[in-house]
């Protein structure tokens, strides 16, 4: 029970280091980015890469994975993602599809279709007993990792300068933009930062999410419903989030049979519900808590 | 006085003008028609691309029209091809309804189709109304996963993942079976195609359409002038759905087999994309769209499947920076340009 | 004399501030009632608690004798309760022979029709030229919206709630941004409307208030601060300290 809990927060804390970019962009500039998922997918390809081909260490991928994918997105976010800002809403979806595309073509076409497998250093290797419960090293390594990011994300948005300058462009990008605060930097920024956390989360997720060419279209809508549910104006509200729903999903996953013995009852084999537990929650919110379970006040 | 008689006459003239027939589109069935006779060999491709038009069309109602953006279209249709598969499964040799129609009979499949994809779709229609644009995206997608994962995992319904074989549709009308050549097929799809799409441009040339066209232009307004808006939405929603629920019940019927790939996410974003390549808001972009989109398809995806995908994103960025309006949105443009407005129209 | 349209202590708090303070206020069937107010009062604010379009945090609102509190716009539109906003509202593809057939179509319930095209009721089309012809608009009314000069609109924006019938209209400065050699024709537009409707005329040019006012209530950091006939407000000290300090502010 404790280790289901356990894999859960870790797959939550990926999730949120994963959104989190996607999440502020959005609160920033009104943004729909769908192809934030590519970012983390290349983030998780350059280290398959780094690790499997040139024996680089797992430990050194991280690092070049966030370098790598900040730059990326720094680079389409001026000349690309720059051209969209005013926009509607539905231009931005369709072009981020389009990015989407683009990037499982090219994926599919340099490293083949299937499924990346990373070899993790011995160290992470290997589960410990904590509390009577058995503990995945790895996963423990996630949550540290995902949890020191966290820590210094707040940090760096409640006590920096660039962080107050940031909070408020997403409150009143109009005032802040009075305020004489450059939001289009800020923006530009904070683009990079994400894309960059999201390649950091692909490379780091490469042992716990399936890694192939579909994988920014496998997780959007995982990514759609922190947004959802957490909220844009804080990063507490799609932190929670995040663990809720990873949470949710491996607990989903381990009960997957729970209706079993329901069907026999009713003489009809029903389906496992592991595939459908985020889903049941994303409505569930919807119906309780319309503007997402953790915004304040009204959403935009 | 007889100043505002012309005003009035003039008036009602302009408004009904929107709805009148003009020869482009005339042109545009009796060619879709005459294919029949010049592409005798090609007729289950067409037959697939008017299905594919046909949905296409039915995300216009919502997003060209109603400006509600969907990303789960393909959710309603492979519920429709689900139902009409399964009602042509199991109904082969069933007693017949009202003891002359058979379960199995095409028709009949196209109202089931409707009906369930109906009523999925006025059912998910009250989340599509909270909140933003963001939240829409994220119910409309949500609503086709979780379709898809019951198709892949209900297996003694639909087969799982390798989809329901033993489709047997009666034969059209009692008298025509589908045949190996398409022929049957095509003028079946053609005529439904043709019957749906008068009863779309009924919709949206009423005061309903107009009422739908006003939302997307501004819902505060329209709620101030004592408009039901949800009401309206939620309406134009199901209908909608309905329509996909057709348009997957026939590809179930003249292609004699349902899967999960008809309600996988591809397909409700290569709907979108033909309506978008089309143009959205002019009833006939999905169907432009989605012959453009076969036949770039055909073209692109036979050198390698990668190849169309990459091609497909790229049309999509040139299409999103430079092109406004699709091809319909381009055409419009040329000919305000090169014949300026002669007043109205 | 009926009372059409009251507020009782009706108060908005966003956050720590409060945008509308206990605010009880009547009106009365054919008023011509003028809101005024320095910038900031609250004028906004309060029309939009009053058309549904924000719901106040306490406080009753009655139109004739039902409690319309907790009802959506769209029921007191339909209910008889008009306005305008002060950033037009309009659609901006439309001709405005659409925009106000539509607008007659909804409040005669027929906007959902659908089995017959728009516009095939003629007597919806006669009544929408006569309302363009009377509010003048009638040489642009099968032009785009979106591409009428910005008094016109203002004009168009005016007529949608008129086509409404409304017992009771709110004007949202209608004058707002307006050149000002077409105010005159905004100002006739509002002084033809039926003596039975209720006006409520939010506006800053005090010339304008003036010339159409028979009431006046002068809202303060959203409290009501005082009401009265023009005269008595004219020539209030209290009225023109607070409208003194603000020309002060505005000068610094």
């Amino acid at each position: 029970m404790l280790t289901i809990l356990f894999d859960g927060v870790a797959y939550g804390m990926l999730l949120f280091v994963l959104a989190v970019g996607l999440c502020v962009t959005l609160g920033l500039m009104n943004f729909i980015n769908l192809a934030h998922g590519a970012f983390a997918m290349a983030g998780g390809y350059l280290t398959v890469l780094l690790l499997n081909r040139y024996g680089v260490s797992f430990y050194l991928c991280l690092p070049a994975a966030f370098i790598f994918c900040g730059i990326l997105g720094a680079v389409l976010e001026r000349t690309l993602y720059v051209r969209l800002y005013d926009k509607s809403h539905l231009d931005q979806v369709l072009f981020s599809i389009g990015l989407i595309f683009i990037s499982i073509a090219s994926v599919d076409y340099l490293m083949g279709a299937s499924q990346q497998i990373v070899n993790l250093p011995s160290g992470l290797q290997g589960r410990m007993e904590v509390l009577g419960a058995s503990i995945g090293v790895y996963r423990l390594f996630v949550i540290v990792i995902c949890g020191l990011l966290t820590i210094g994300l707040q940090y760096a948005l409640s006590k920096t300068r660039f962080g107050s300058r940031l909070r408020a462009a997403v409150d009143d990008g109009r005032v802040a933009r009075g305020m004489g605060i450059d939001v289009t930097r800020i923006f530009s920024v904070t683009f990079a930062i994400g894309s960059a956390l999201a390649g950091l989360g692909g490379a780091l997720g490469t042992g716990i999410l399936s890694l192939d060419p579909s994988f920014p279209l496998k997780y959007m809508i995982l990514f759609l419903i922190v947004v959802a549910v957490g909220g844009t104006s804080t990063i507490t509200g799609p932190f929670f989030a995040s663990i809720l729903l990873g949470v949710a999903d491996v607990f989903g996953k381990y009960y997957d049979n729970i209706l079993e013995p329901l069907g026999k009852l009713i003489g009809v084999e029903l389906p496992g519900i592991g595939a459908f537990t985020i889903y049941i929650l994303m409505v569930v919110v919807l119906i309780v808590r319309p503007q997402g379970l953790f915004v304040r006040g009204a959403s935009r | 006085m007889s100043d505002i008689d012309a005003d009035k006459v003039r008036a009602r003239a302009s408004l009904l003008a929107e709805g009148r027939w003009r020869w482009p589109e005339v042109l545009f069935w009796a060619v879709a028609a005459s294919l029949f006779f010049l592409v005798p060999t090609k007729l289950t491709l067409l037959s697939e691309i008017m299905i594919l038009g046909l949905l296409a069309l039915s995300i216009d109602l919502v997003l060209g029209f109603a400006g509600i953006v969907t990303l789960g279209q393909g959710a309603f249709f492979g519920l429709g091809a689900y139902t009409a598969a399964l009602m042509a499964k199991h109904g082969y040799g069933a007693a017949p309804l009202l003891g002359f129609i058979p379960i199995n009979d095409p028709l009949l499949g196209l109202v089931g189709g409707a009906i369930v994809a109906g009523i999925v779709g006025f059912a998910t229609s009250f989340l599509v109304l909270r909140g933003s644009d963001l939240t829409r995206l994220m119910v409309t997608l949500g609503v086709a996963l979780i379709v898809e994962e019951l198709a892949n995992k209900l297996k003694w319904l639909t087969g799982g993942s390798d989809g329901l074989q033993g489709v047997l549709p009666a034969p059209l009308l009692g008298k025509w079976d589908f045949d190996l050549y398409g022929q049957v097929a095509f003028i079946y799809a053609f005529v439904i195609l043709f019957v749906m799409f008068l009863v779309a441009r009924q919709l949206v040339n009423s005061q309903f359409g107009m009422s739908l066209k006003a939302i997307k232009q501004n819902s505060l307004r329209s709620r101030t002038i004592g408009m039901p808006v949800n009401a309206r939405l939620v309406t134009v929603y199901t209908i909608a759905a309905m329509f996909a629920g057709v348009a997957g019940a026939m590809l179930a019927q003249t292609t004699q087999f349902a899967s999960p790939d008809m309600v996988a996410f591809h397909r409700s974003a290569d709907a979108l994309l033909i309506l978008i390549f089309g143009g959205a808001g002019y009833l006939y972009g999905g169907l432009v769209g989605a012959v453009v989109f076969r036949v770039m398809q055909d073209f692109l995806g036979g050198i390698t499947p990668q190849y169309w995908q990459f091609w497909l994103g790229v049309v999509l960025l040139l299409l999103v920076l430079f092109v406004r309006g699709g091809i319909l949105g381009l055409l419009r443009n040329g000919r305000d340009k090169f014949f300026p407005k002669s007043g109205k129209d | 004399m009926t009372v059409v349209l009251e507020t009782r202590n009706l108060v908005k708090k966003f956050g720590g501030i409060t945008a509308t303070d206990n605010v009880s206020f009547k009106l009365h069937k054919g008023a011509r009632h003028a809101l005024i107010g320095p910038n900031g009062a609250g004028k906004t604010t309060f029309v939009n608690q009053l058309s549904g379009v924000l719901s106040p945090t306490s406080g009753t609102i009655l139109l004739g004798d039902q409690d319309i509190t907790g009802w959506s716009a769209r029921r007191r539109a339909i209910s008889g309760l008009a306005r305008t906003f002060q950033i037009n509202q309009l659609f901006a593809d439309f001709t405005p022979v659409q925009t106000i057939v539509l607008a007659i179509a909804e409040r005669e319930s027929k906007g959902s029709e659908w089995y017959r095209p728009a516009g095939s009721r003629s007597e919806y089309v006669d009544e929408a030229v006569d309302l363009l012809r009377q509010l003048g608009l009638s040489d642009v009314m099968d032009q785009r919206v979106g591409s009428l000069a910005y008094g016109r609109q203002r004009l168009l924006e005016i007529t949608i709630a008129v086509a409404a019938k409304p017992h009771v209209l709110l004007l949202d400065e209608p004058a707002a941004g307006v050149p000002e050699s077409e105010r005159d024709q905004i100002l006739e537009v509002v002084a033809s409307l039926s003596p039975d409707v209720a006006l409520v005329l939010i506006e800053h040019d005090m010339d304008l208030v003036f010339r159409f006012a028979k009431s006046i209530s002068v809202l303060v950091n959203g409290a009501l601060f005082v009401e009265g006939t023009p005269n008595e407000i004219a020539n209030d000290p209290r009225v023109r300290q607070v409208y003194l300090g603000e020309e002060e502010l505005l000068h610094v």
